[in-house]
């Protein structure tokens, strides 16, 4: 804290010179994320007004409980979370790169906003509101990544903000993917693809950045940190079971959530370096659902556990890329 | 044998899952593509399966690394490859892995299988054994050749 009681941001404030470049992950993060720039404007989600008519009651409070505690986590990740990790930044083009990620979660914090003005009564919108703010879950995981954002260990904060791009959102991201799988409210499932796309580079940046700070410490510090990041991985997992459980369990989709869950629990380590923790049987993602997140996703890529007689040769790919020779 | 062609940036999450294949054991070599043009062209004189990580995104193009690209663009490179495997992660959707699809179309090799991130443990005994008995059967493949020429 400074003097004068206020978040300290920077020490120093040197111009950023996109010339001289430390780290090449910087540029290619920054380019990334400004290629991948949308705004919820775009998204016809009005379209989706008839097919919301058709979900029951049960699975209308469901969903609308579900954006409301995802706009809860990218207000936190806008407005806190991404603006925490500037003061550790390692070169001004990371600062840069964190003032993006910052922005795009409040796209995605007002993006709810705009699904709820669509789709649902002020009414509707009100009471979950009031749900988010009592479910226990929620706010437990709002606060136990608070508190790391508040600390004042830069490399913890990374490991929480990752947790928090890579893992605390799919049990939400859940319910959006399992409308799209049957062909329900699909341009909301769109913007919540853009959102989702967003996320992955997130995780993957900052993920990046905190294996960059483990080589900075020593070993014994690294080990500590494995064991944070996985102590950190299994408090926030089984609240995120108890928080599916109180927003599934009324569908019967608890299970398929979970799985869903781990999947993504696994990749929130790689993502900080570290290998897989579920088993395979553990994070078998219902197929119907890994489809609606990747239509890639469900073919066969697996030319070695087949016969070997027939495998993808690939079809025709658009490519948008000029230094191609052939 | 064949051998084992990479490419893995700053993040080195591709080089990760390669070195967890511990494919020098089965007597496939490996290269890595160099990262910078200061660090040298990489040339290969033998067939080599690709190991490429998909950039992220969707609509800026660039699936590709553009260092994979220039050793594609080689001929002589070209010439040899047999098999591409691709890295990625599905939330980029329609994207996932998309590198694989583009080099497996544009080189008319087959595409031999799809990781996320760094791989999990399924990943990398599939890919090593699977590499294992795909450049075994190259090999006989083409001693039925010469035997029938």
């Amino acid at each position: 804290m400074s003097p004068t009681g206020k978040l300290k941001l920077i020490d120093r404030v040197s111009a950023i010179n996109w010339n001289r470049v430390e780290d090449e992950k910087d540029v290619e993060v920054w380019d990334r994320l400004v290629g991948n720039f949308w705004l919820p404007e775009k998204v016809p989600v009005s379209n989706d007004i008839q097919s919301w008519n058709t979900l029951s009651a049960a699975e209308k409070v469901m969903t609308t409980r579900v954006f409301t505690g995802l706009t809860l986590l990218d207000t936190i990740q806008g407005t806190v979370g991404a603006v925490s990790l500037i003061p550790d930044a390692l070169t001004p083009h990371e600062e840069a790169v964190y003032t993006n990620i910052a922005f795009m979660e409040s796209v995605h914090a007002k993006s709810y906003s705009s699904i709820f003005s669509t789709l649902i009564s002020t009414k509707e919108i009100d009471e979950a509101f009031a749900w988010s703010e009592e479910n226990p879950y929620l706010q437990k995981k709002a606060e136990i990544v608070l508190e790391y954002y508040r600390g004042d260990d830069p490399l913890k904060r990374k490991v929480a903000s990752t947790m928090l791009e890579s893992f605390l959102f799919y049990s939400g991201f859940y319910a959006p993917m399992y409308w799209s799988s049957r062909a329900k409210l699909t341009n909301t499932a769109d913007l919540i693809r853009l959102i989702i796309r967003d996320e992955a580079v997130h995780g993957y940046y900052i993920g990046y950045k905190y294996q960059k700070g483990l080589q900075l410490v020593t070993e014994a510090e690294r080990e500590e940190l494995k064991a944070y990041t996985f102590d950190l991985l299994f408090e926030l997992y089984e609240n995120e079971v108890s928080y599916t459980e109180s927003l599934y369990s009324e569908l019967g989709l608890v299970e398929d959530v979970k799985a869903f869950l781990r999947y993504n629990a696994n990749k929130a380590l790689m993502n900080l370096g570290y290998e897989a923790l579920f088993p395979k049987e553990d994070t078998d993602v219902n197929p119907a659902i890994l489809a609606s997140l990747s239509p890639n996703a469900d073919e066969n890529h697996d030319f070695f556990s087949g016969s070997g007689s027939s495998y993808v040769i690939g079809k025709a790919v658009e490519t948008e890329d000029d230094d191609w020779d052939f | 044998m064949g051998s084992l062609v990479y490419f893995s940036s700053v993040s080195e999450n591709t080089h990760r899952f390669v070195q967890r294949l511990g494919l020098e054991e089965l007597g496939i070599s490996v290269h890595r593509i160099p990262l910078r043009p200061a660090d040298g062209f990489l040339t290969v004189d033998e067939p080599y399966v690709l190991v490429v990580p998909t950039y992220g995104g969707g609509n800026e193009g660039g699936s590709v690394p553009r260092q994979v690209r220039k050793f594609l663009n080689d001929e002589h490179n070209r010439s040899f490859i047999r098999g591409v495997i691709a890295a990625g992660n599905t939330n980029f959707g329609a994207a996932y892995c998309i590198a694989g699809d583009i080099i497996a179309a544009k080189c008319s090799v087959p595409y031999l299988y799809a990781f996320e991130l760094l791989g999990t443990a399924e990943d990398v005994s599939r890919v090593r054994d699977g590499l294992g008995r795909f450049w075994q059967r190259q090999s006989q493949n083409s001693g039925l050749t010469r035997l029938s020429a």
